[in-house]
């Protein structure tokens, strides 16, 4: 998918994490705070990129800050923001699909 | 060396008779040599030891660089006293190389960070260590290593002279003119004053720092003006919103509900839940609740608590007053509840720290404890709890009375979610060992009951109870389940704070840790 | 993924708790205090701007966690807004047991939410069907037209007053002896034991009046509800406890179910158990006594 404008997903709330996205230069670009970042720092960045690239997102500045929120919660969110970003989110998502 | 709960000790610590821990009750029988002050004899007769300000005091006691002055945390969030003294010390007298042995530090002493990382403070002794403070220790920037010792530990490493403190200074919310102590009739009131008295015991000079000059003789006094040396008058010694809290409630929250009306199940269900069973609880969400949940079980069985200590709030007092329970003998106050009972109502006693809860003295109230229900920032597969470190490896804890409790009663009951956020509580290693697991037996979680398995007996008795468990490894493996397994903690070889085990023994240290980079 | 068991069409369901489906600390274990169904709401719990981060963060809820024995439901948005066709593809695909359809006024509100619930089905794979469905009925529209919606769809299972709502339009408030709600609750009872499905009652609000919410919970019981909607877990125990049958009646119960096994294996219809007349019609009663005795505990027999 195309990031055609920015996008926000996610709370602040313990559990749950910020994910905001917009248009890249060319490549994808994170930038990741956690409150967990000792112990999960690294499969929380996975499980973002993983999930942008089953979106098909190839360019991109993605922040995510993350309260502790489980992956299942990181994925929604991260999706969330792409499919927002591409005014996408309201339906025919392709549950099961890309979204899995 | 690696100690009995499998924790590497590194030799050089282990000099000067320093032993790695080796079991509770390791140092049982053993004889021990107190250690004395040296203090100064007021023969004269003194109509006041009043001295204008805390410089004077420190002149007074012949402060000079390299001392240890001790401090007590019954003021809690809300003290001034350890800022005022070190800044006095440090900025108007120009001390250095200063230890400070406290009996806990928390936010209150951010400032005291500054002095560590200026290395004019070198040395930090105490029981819980929090904020800025533990920042700067997990840094490195403390010159020696921190020691963190129980609240049982610290007058017994007093009382061995393994800690020398050169002046204490003693917060008072009400002093007379020459250090008769209460923590109660001023503005800045604790009720309890606990854990100071062995200071006032074992300190070479005693300074009492108050806001609130009352009367001779200010009487009961929790520190006798027979140990005291000045005595200073100050504008505040601290925030009473954050010394007490209004009260206590108990959680409402329907998680921490749950697992206390489960501790209160396997507290019902063991032989030690009879009439005048003794009890002890932490102030936590669903330590505190588990109070609500046993006097139900009391009600129904006809029984009475014959005696609670601990800190205490507002709960326990209110049990003590319908008479539910016999005597309550107080450490320290948590709430208003607490502070304007104590010594007030009939059978709420103050009693010192090393009565509370030291392993080296001729039995604590903690030996004779049937039940104390504790929580836990983690706790592993072998039972072992860690209530110092989080889980970026950084100082934000405080053992307190946990591992004396955990040790000397018969139940020790650990409460805690499975998981906070992405943490996972149960785990299979914790961060920092500062409840070794052969002090725990139960653990209750929002997912499940583990016994430890040294404890057959009380496995049994949720058997016979009908009460579910399963074993402490599931549980991790659910937590790890729904959090994913968390990466070791990456640390640098440089100890820098030393965990001590009640006994005086090592149980584990903590090292500095590598600061986290993605790549 | 967690593939969780065809849902059944008629299991006990004396307490559904509703979550919030967009706060990930709350639906990520709310099985653990032990209610029989979850409702996990996509609809006044949710922020308008909020509609579709709460389906992803539903998607994978759904399957990610293990709900284990617990019954996963999704109130779904009202069929006058923008967002239900896209809530029923979510639930469906995500495969949640049921989906609770708010503010259903008639018949033909359930077989549009049917429709589209098989239209999805077909969609993403799923057995045609496996979706169960229950209507809230929040308006005396609703309430008037209780016993046709119940009887709309082969997926219904159950229909729940829903008070907040029903009482503004009746002008009322909560009574402390209901009669604020007594007919409209008589009237749905009526119209869901017609047509053999459940009746739920709606939540009681007030956490902290204890004393009126074992009231309502008793006029509930003695009315015939199967169960009660509750905002807070703290709600669930009371429910429990109270709609247990009694020591007696499970004791009654077996006797029958088992003096009935003996009797019509000898081929004897009518028979007595104490004293009384016993035929086949007092056997699904029996049954149902044994069934939720065993679930609260109170009964390890094997008759049922």
């Amino acid at each position: 998918m195309i990031i055609q404008k920015p996008a926000v997903a996610g709370t602040l709330e313990s559990s749950d994490a910020l994910v905001s996205i917009e248009p890249g230069d060319g490549k994808i670009e994170l930038t990741l705070t956690s409150s967990v970042m000792n112990q999960y720092g690294r499969q929380i960045r996975e499980t973002v990129l993983e999930t942008l690239d089953r979106l098909s997102v190839t360019d991109a500045k993605v922040s995510v800050v993350d309260k502790g929120a489980l992956d299942c919660t990181l994925k929604a969110r991260v999706e969330c923001a792409v499919f927002r970003s591409c005014d996408a989110s309201e339906k025919d998502i392709p549950w099961g699909g890309v979204i899995r | 060396m690696k100690n009995y709960v499998g924790r590497d000790i590194p030799d050089y610590l282990l000099v000067n008779g320093k032993e790695v821990y080796q079991g509770k009750n390791y140092m049982d029988g053993k004889l021990i040599k107190k250690a004395s002050p040296c203090t100064r004899r007021y023969e004269k007769p003194q109509e006041s030891k009043i001295v204008e300000t805390l410089a004077d005091a420190l002149k007074l006691c012949g402060a000079k660089s390299g001392m240890t002055f001790s401090f007590h945390h019954h003021l809690r969030d809300g003290d001034f006293v350890v800022n005022m003294v070190m800044k006095a010390a440090i900025e108007e007298l120009g001390l250095e190389d200063l230890t400070i042995a406290a009996t806990s530090l928390g936010a209150a002493h951010d400032p005291v960070a500054e002095y560590i990382a200026e290395g004019k403070v070198v040395g930090i002794q105490t029981s819980g260590i929090r904020g800025k403070i533990g920042e700067v220790v997990s840094k490195g920037l403390l010159k020696t290593p921190a020691i963190v010792r129980s609240h049982g530990g610290r007058p017994r490493a007093i009382e061995a002279g393994e800690v020398h403190i050169d002046i204490a200074f003693i917060a008072a919310p009400t002093s007379d003119c020459v250090g008769n102590c209460r923590g109660i009739g001023g503005k800045s009131n604790c009720g309890s004053m606990g854990y100071a008295m062995m200071d006032a015991k074992y300190a070479d000079h005693v300074v009492v720092v108050t806001d609130c000059l009352v009367d001779f003789p200010n009487m009961p006094a929790s520190i006798e003006a027979i140990d005291v040396d000045a005595v200073v008058c100050v504008d505040s010694i601290g925030n009473p919103k954050k010394i007490a809290s209004a009260a206590a409630r108990i959680s409402q929250n329907p998680r921490d509900l749950m697992m206390a009306e489960n501790v209160a199940k396997v507290i019902a269900s063991t032989p030690y839940f009879k009439d005048g069973f003794s009890f002890q609880t932490g102030v936590g969400g669903p330590s505190l609740a588990a109070n609500l949940f046993l006097e139900k079980y009391m009600d129904e069985r006809g029984i009475k608590m014959g005696w609670a200590i601990g800190g205490i709030c507002g709960p326990m007092v209110e049990m003590l007053k319908k008479g539910k329970v016999g005597k309550v003998i107080d450490v320290q106050d948590f709430d208003l509840d607490a502070v304007n009972s104590i010594n007030q109502t009939p059978n709420h006693f103050e009693m010192s720290a090393s009565q509370y809860a030291n392993p080296a003295n001729k039995g604590a109230f903690v030996n004779k404890l049937d039940f104390v229900v504790l929580a836990a920032l983690e706790i592993d597969t072998g039972f072992n709890v860690n209530v110092l470190t989080g889980s970026d490896g950084v100082l934000r804890g405080a053992p307190g009375g946990h591992p004396d409790t955990a040790a000397g009663s018969k139940c020790c009951v650990i409460v805690t979610p499975l998981i906070r956020g992405r943490m996972a509580t149960v785990c299979e290693h914790v961060v920092t060992v500062t409840t070794p697991g052969d002090c725990v037996d139960v653990l209750v979680t929002d997912y499940g009951i583990a016994v430890n398995p040294l404890r057959p007996d009380l496995i049994e008795c949720l058997d016979n109870a009908g009460i579910p468990h399963v074993s402490i490894e599931s549980l991790k493996e659910k937590a790890y389940g729904l959090v994913g397994r968390p990466d070791d903690l990456q640390w640098e070889d440089k100890v820098v704070a030393i965990l001590e085990a009640r006994d005086g023994t090592i149980l584990d240290v903590v090292k500095k840790i590598k600061p986290y980079t993605l790549d | 993924m967690i593939p969780r068991p065809k849902p059944e069409r008629f299991r006990l369901r004396r307490t559904m708790m509703f979550m919030n489906a967009q706060k990930p600390g709350l639906i990520k274990d709310a099985y653990i205090y032990g209610c029989d169904s979850i409702m996990l709401d996509l609809e006044d719990a949710v922020a308008e701007n909020q509609k579709d981060a709460a389906r992803f963060s539903l998607y994978h809820a759904l399957k990610t966690i293990d709900y284990g024995d617990t019954e996963v439901i999704v109130r779904i948005n009202g069929l006058d807004t923008p967002h239900w066709q896209e809530d029923i593809r979510v639930c469906v695909a995500g495969g949640a047991d049921g989906i609770r359809i708010a503010k259903c006024e008639s018949a033909q509100d359930v077989k549009t939410v049917d429709a589209a619930v098989t239209e999805a089905e077909k969609e993403f794979g799923v057995e045609v069907g496996r979706t169960l469905l229950m209507a809230a009925l929040e308006s005396p529209k609703g309430i008037m037209n209780a016993y046709e919606i119940c009887a709309a769809s082969d997926r219904m299972f159950g229909v729940a007053i829903s008070g907040g709502d029903f009482r503004k339009c009746m002008q009322t408030k909560p009574q402390p002896d209901g009669v604020d709600m007594l007919v409209a609750r008589g009237q749905m009872l009526i119209a869901a034991r017609a047509a053999g499905v459940q009746c739920f009652d709606t939540v009681f609000t007030n956490l902290d009046d204890m004393a009126g919410y074992e009231a309502e919970l008793r006029q509930n019981k003695a009315m015939g509800f199967d169960g009660k909607s509750l905002i807070n877990p703290k709600q669930i125990r009371l429910v429990h406890e109270l709609f247990a049958p009694t020591e007696k009646e499970i004791l009654q119960a077996e006797k029958i179910v088992r003096a009935y096994r003996e009797q019509s294996a000898a081929g004897v219809g009518v028979f007595t158990v104490d004293g009384k007349m016993i035929d086949i019609a007092f056997i699904p009663g029996a049954e149902r006594t044994l069934k939720l005795a065993r679930a609260c505990g109170l009964w390890e027999g094997d008759l049922v």
